[in-house]
């Protein structure tokens, strides 16, 4: 048997370091990659992963450090030379043009000049299909095909110009349990061929199931890692617990939740959705006929995979987005009609996922985001004039309530961390008196703490007796606080059930669409 | 026999048509390969108005009316370095400096020509028609259509290597993934920098050939603002035709037409208000805006700078 | 067709007012405007030794007649009104991200309709009534002409940057056809509308020749600083400007918001025009395009639409313009220096926006 250490390492990064403007992304980062290994790595959304990448992609230059290829030192100027060097990336959100096909997105960039080699190109994609052991039509446009498929030509994409490594961020955020197996299977075999992959991931499961080594990676710096005799010989729940205390420094519960109090059978229904439906460009609606009612206080979780209409039936109920059949009853009233200004004066309020896009303005102070929704309103402005003494005065008291990391009310806020941000969204909709919140991934990329913090927040505002939709990807999430769950499948919303142990089996298949939803 | 429909309306129509409208194919083609590859030219004007007085000044000094072509196209692609500098490489907001590019060119062409030839207002040489065999000489449109100066066909030709070079060379597949998802071709290795400057520097070629056009084949004179909106035109055109740049001919030439209609209506002896005719074809534009502007397809990264290392 | 907005510049400018004191952020906007046109004033000199002429004569000549020369000044003054006033319309479409290229052909359409008008009225009325009445007038016209880019934008969200030029050349054409069938004085030869007695036309100041209009454009540019800054619709204009996406989500009315833009933005144009005929024309004659409105967009930009900035900026440009026309002459060159340096400003303002976020991202990290 070789030594891992007598293998010469396919790539190895020392002393890797990158910095931006206020943040240290990458500090001190020493990996090896061998060939036959699948290397996870492992870390929270804003942990240094992304940029890790994008310096073996050759998008990002380090500030310090080497990187060795074959024990050879080299320096990566660009992404064509990374794949020259055989280093592909396949990115979580796809890189491929989506109004060209197949072979076209493939012979991108490779020839810049006159003649396009379309029968080699072929020739060579046939191979790589071969090796990955998947069927692929050159001529079928990417905007077309399935996310699995785009990936798999993803893959194509990365490996073309030579296999060495192959690189996987998210891989399987977008994919559904077939193509998550599909994808196991394809990098298997890869790997038996003596490629090295990498695979990133935010999920600790994930990184075990499918890693035969595992780095952990938190705040731009490596924490620790798992190497293959641990994984071999070490129980499941060890290595687990092993690697929370590498991530959050302290023993945290595996299993931690707020239970969600009981709605009593007498409480009035409060919001009602009902049939609604809502027309897509494609063949598929994009809403179809998706109904629910709650009480006061209760809240709904709404499972699914990332993509099948959760963003916009949150967009729907916040008025963003029109719907073509279907009513939405609030106390009685319909307000499908109504305006999002309207919705939000009758108490709906919309925590958006989308920080950076809609929820905040960058340029903008903390203290005029906290109020970006009331602008004109009383008393921030009177008769149409700005008071700014009422706006940072409330702005001071959110940041205080809802502990927001930030120097000064006046800063921009887009010098504040996403964490921060969130908190930030968070109070501003949770003020004033809510009657209806919706929650589109509200702790996506928080760490644990905020995340226990936001989600004790959302479980208290419902006990207050603000109804809440809760939308998220996680499952644990859900379980912890809501009181009754559906899932969303292409469009469609199975029936509410109540939560209880144990039904994220029976949640997993109707995400999957194994189950009719 | 005069009046509408006569002989000499058509012709007169058609012949018209096409002169004013070969420069809106050359600027429009140009433009429309901009905004493929993501950049939107609105110095368009400029470089038109850059080319036609390169080319008054070559034309004179060569005594050449493809020499003046040449020089109009070359001053054309060096105002576009401007656009090169500022916009791809720099970042700066393209509408500013496509702005900037038109004033600056307005008044730097007509205060060269003004202080140089002022005086003496001279006229290029004459740029010789080919008739083209049998086709020009079909009855009544025949010569309108093809008896013209060969830089009039070259354009056509020019629109059909453009179309073929979009769709089956590595370098239009780069342009149209600039337009559309500059990340992936920098992920796939190509240049999103280096493929929007060729893009704006054929844009600057084009539309200084086109300027050119107008001046040495058109009026054969240079005035100050001898483009007279031209290349906002352009612009125009090339938005409508939404990516598929064969069309620029067809929409070039009915605009052209339109432009010329004055003059036709007037030998005919048709008499209608001048100004209403000439409101004509911009209406045209905004009733065709209101028709098929919402499903028009623009690229989706344009006029959006690049910036390589964007978190 | 989306329109592409003036995100990056709108951003720097209030990204810039965040982080810093009143006096650094003074003292930086003046020195960020002045090195743009000192390399302007170097390259137009260059082209003027390159045609043999002497350029420190021509820039001397412009500021002794437009600056120095009483005669000059006041005509000055008298151009600035009604740059004044576009650039106060223009400091509420740019902001908020609308690109309203349209303001030749508002202010010309404003125009014919108060020069029609003027002459009809004048017996009836009289002084205050007779001017507000044309200022409306002129207001309101050059409003409904920016309503088909205004509907086209905010219903179908097509590129304001087309509808507006077009707009401009059918309304040039159609003040043309305006002055030439129906609104032509039918006494004069050259087509053109009735004169407006210099009785009937806006009172001077100071005894000069300089009329109230001008205090009307200051009192417009400070008024739409003053609102952008401190009013809601001030606040609304400048979220469309730097994130469309977070103005819907805040419930902010898009529709009804970009139809107050267009409106105002054009009405200041047209008034633009009123406050010109009535001041200073009396008249307008057909194929009558002073061109104007594209040359104050450099110059709300290079002012990064603060009022003291465009104040200055206007009155630089008001000085350049009138002595220039007196300094080509003398040096025998077409008077287009103007034009030509605009193009320069802008272009150098272009390259020093580069620095800036070049130096100010060196400074963060």
């Amino acid at each position: 048997m070789v030594l891992a250490s007598e293998i010469t390492p396919t790539v190895e990064l020392i002393g890797i370091t990158k910095a931006y403007p206020g943040v240290v992304a990458n500090s001190d980062i020493h990996l090896t990659l061998l060939p036959g290994e699948v290397h996870s790595l492992l870390g929270e959304n804003g942990a240094g992963k992304s940029t890790l990448i994008g310096i073996l992609s050759g998008m990002v230059q380090p500030d310090a450090g080497e990187i060795r290829i074959e024990g050879k030192t080299v320096h990566i100027h660009s992404p064509r030379d990374a794949l020259e060097r055989g280093i592909g990336t396949v990115y979580q959100h796809s890189l491929l043009v989506p109004t060209l096909t197949v072979l076209d997105n493939l012979l991108l960039g490779v020839d810049q000049g006159w003649k396009l080699g379309r029968e080699m190109a072929m020739a060579r994609l046939h191979e790589l299909a071969t090796l990955l052991d998947v069927e692929i039509d050159p001529s079928s446009i990417v905007g077309d095909l399935a996310l699995g498929q785009r990936q798999q030509v993803e893959i194509v994409r990365a490996l073309w110009r030579g296999e060495g490594v192959l690189i996987l961020d998210e891989p399987t955020s977008m994919l559904t349990p077939q193509g998550a197996e599909k994808l196991v299977q394809v990098v298997r075999r890869l790997v038996s061929k003596g490629l090295a992959v990498v695979f990133i991931t935010h999920k600790l499961n994930e990184a075990l199931d499918l890693g035969d080594r595992v780095t952990v990676l938190r705040r731009g710096k490596i924490v620790g890692e798992v190497t293959p005799d641990e994984l071999r010989n070490k129980s499941r729940i060890q290595v687990t617990d092993e690697v929370l205390k590498m991530i959050f420094g302290e023993k945290s519960d595996a299993s931690q939740g707020t239970s969600a109090t009981q709605i009593s059978d007498t409480a009035g229904e409060t919001f009602r959705v009902a049939h609604v439906s809502v027309k897509g460009d494609g063949p598929h609606p994009v809403l179809d006929e998706v109904s629910f009612a709650l009480k006061r206080g209760e809240i709904l979780g709404i499972a699914g995979i990332d993509g099948n209409g959760q963003k916009e039936l949150a967009e729907v109920l916040a008025g963003q987005r029109r719907v073509d059949n279907g009513e939405i009853i609030l106390e009685g009233l319909s307000i499908q009609h109504l305006s999002i200004a309207a919705r939000q004066a009758k108490g709906v309020r919309y925590v958006t996922d989308d920080r950076h896009g809609e929820g905040t303005v960058g340029p903008l102070s903390v203290a005029l985001n906290v109020v970006l929704k009331r602008v004109g309103e009383a008393p921030f402005w009177r008769w149409s004039f700005v008071r700014h003494g009422a706006i940072r005065e409330f702005a001071r008291k959110l940041i205080n309530d809802h502990d927001v990391r930030t120097p000064h009310e006046e800063v921009a806020i887009s010098t504040l961390s996403g964490g921060n941000m969130q908190k930030v969204i968070l109070a501003r909709e949770l003020a004033l008196e809510p009657r209806v919140v919706v929650y589109n991934k509200p702790t996506y990329g928080l760490d644990a703490r905020t995340t226990a913090i936001v989600l004790a927040r959302i479980a208290d505002q419902a006990r207050s007796g603000v109804t809440t939709v809760f939308i998220s990807t996680e499952l644990s999430e859900i379980v912890a606080i809501c009181h009754r769950v559906a899932v969303m499948y292409r469009g469609q919303l199975s029936e509410p059930i109540s939560v209880r142990p144990g039904i994220e089996l029976q949640l997993g298949a109707l995400m999957t669409g194994s189950t009719a939803v | 026999m005069n009046g509408l429909f006569s002989e000499l309306f058509i012709s007169s129509l058609v012949s018209g048509g096409v002169i004013a409208g070969i420069p809106l194919i050359y600027a429009g083609l140009g433009e429309a390969i901009s905004e493929r590859a993501g950049v939107l030219n609105v110095g368009l004007e400029g470089m038109m108005l850059g080319g036609a007085y390169g080319g008054f000044v070559g034309a004179l000094h060569f005594q050449s009316t493809w020499f003046g072509l040449m020089c109009g196209g070359l001053t054309g692609t060096v105002i576009s370095l401007l656009m090169v500098v500022l916009c791809v490489r720099l970042n700066s907001n393209q509408i500013v400096v496509g702005i900037a590019i038109t004033l600056g060119a307005e008044g730097v062409t007509a205060l060269l020509h003004g202080a140089i030839y002022g005086d003496s207002y001279p006229r290029v040489p004459t740029a010789h028609p080919y008739a083209i065999p049998l086709l020009s000489e079909i009855p009544i449109i025949g010569p309108g259509f093809f008896n013209h100066h060969v830089s009039a066909y070259l354009a056509v030709a020019v629109v059909f290597f453009v179309s073929w070079v979009l769709k089956s060379t590595g370098i239009g597949l780069s342009i149209k993934a600039a337009g559309d998802q500059p990340h992936a071709l920098e992920a796939a290795g190509g240049g999103v920098h280096r493929t929007r400057t060729i893009a704006v520097l054929s844009t600057g070629l084009l539309a200084g050939l086109g300027g050119a056009f107008i001046v040495l084949v058109g009026a054969g004179l240079f005035v100050p603002f001898v483009t007279n909106g031209k290349g906002f035109i352009a612009i125009v055109l090339a938005m409508l035709v939404r990516g598929r740049v064969k069309w620029i001919i067809v929409a070039s030439v009915l605009f052209g037409m339109s432009l010329s209609l004055t003059t036709a209506l007037q030998l005919a002896g048709v008499d209608v208000p001048i100004d209403l005719v000439l409101m004509l074809p911009f209406v045209l534009i905004i009733v065709v805006l209101f028709a098929f502007g919402r499903r028009s397809y623009l690229p989706a990264a344009l006029a959006l700078p690049y910036d390589r290392e964007q978190r | 067709m989306s329109a592409p907005h003036g995100g990056t510049t709108v951003a720097l400018a209030e990204h810039k007012s965040q982080t810093e004191s009143r006096l650094e952020r003074v003292s930086r906007s003046m020195t960020n405007a002045l090195i743009p046109v000192v390399g302007a004033f170097v390259i137009g000199g260059l082209l003027l030794a390159v045609l043999g002429r002497n350029p420190f004569a021509f820039y001397g000549n412009v500021i002794d007649h437009g600056l120095i020369g009483s005669l000059g000044r006041q005509e000055t003054l008298i151009r600035m009104a009604p740059l004044l006033l576009i650039a106060a319309g223009l400091m509420i479409a740019f902001p908020a991200g609308i690109w309203n290229l349209g303001t030749d052909g508002q202010y010309v359409m404003g125009g014919v309709i108060v020069a029609a008008l003027g002459p009809e009225l004048a017996p009836h009325v009289s002084g205050f009534v007779l001017f507000t009445t044309l200022f409306i007038v002129g207001f309101v016209v050059a409003a409904i002409w920016s309503l088909i880019p205004a509907i086209l934008k905010a219903w179908y969200g097509i590129n304001e940057i087309i509808s507006t030029l077009m707009l401009t050349f059918i309304g040039l054409r159609f003040s043309a056809f305006l002055v030439k069938e129906y609104f032509y004085d039918r006494e004069t030869t050259v087509p053109q509308t009735r004169v407006l007695a210099v009785a009937d036309r806006l009172p001077r100041m100071f005894s000069s020749r300089v009329h109230i209009g001008l205090i009307v454009g200051l009192v417009a540019v400070i008024a739409v600083h003053f609102v952008m800054r401190n009013t809601a619709f001030g606040l609304r204009l400048r979220i469309v400007g730097i994130n469309p996406k977070a103005a819907i989500h805040a419930g902010i009315n898009m529709k009804v918001l970009t139809l107050a833009i267009f409106t105002l933005s054009a009405g200041f144009a047209g008034l633009a025009a009123a406050i010109n005929i009535t001041g200073v024309d009396g008249v307008v004659r057909a194929e009558w395009n002073p061109a104007i409105g594209l040359l104050v967009v450099p110059l709300v930009f290079l002012a990064r639409f603060h009022a003291a900035s465009v104040i200055a900026f206007i009155a630089a440009f008001a000085v350049f313009q009138v002595g220039g026309e007196s300094a080509s002459r003398k040096a025998d060159i077409p008077n287009f220096m103007v034009l030509f340096m605009v193009g320069l400003l802008l272009i150098f303002m272009a390259l020093g926006e580069y620095m800036q976020l070049r130096s100010s991202r060196k400074h963060q990290s």
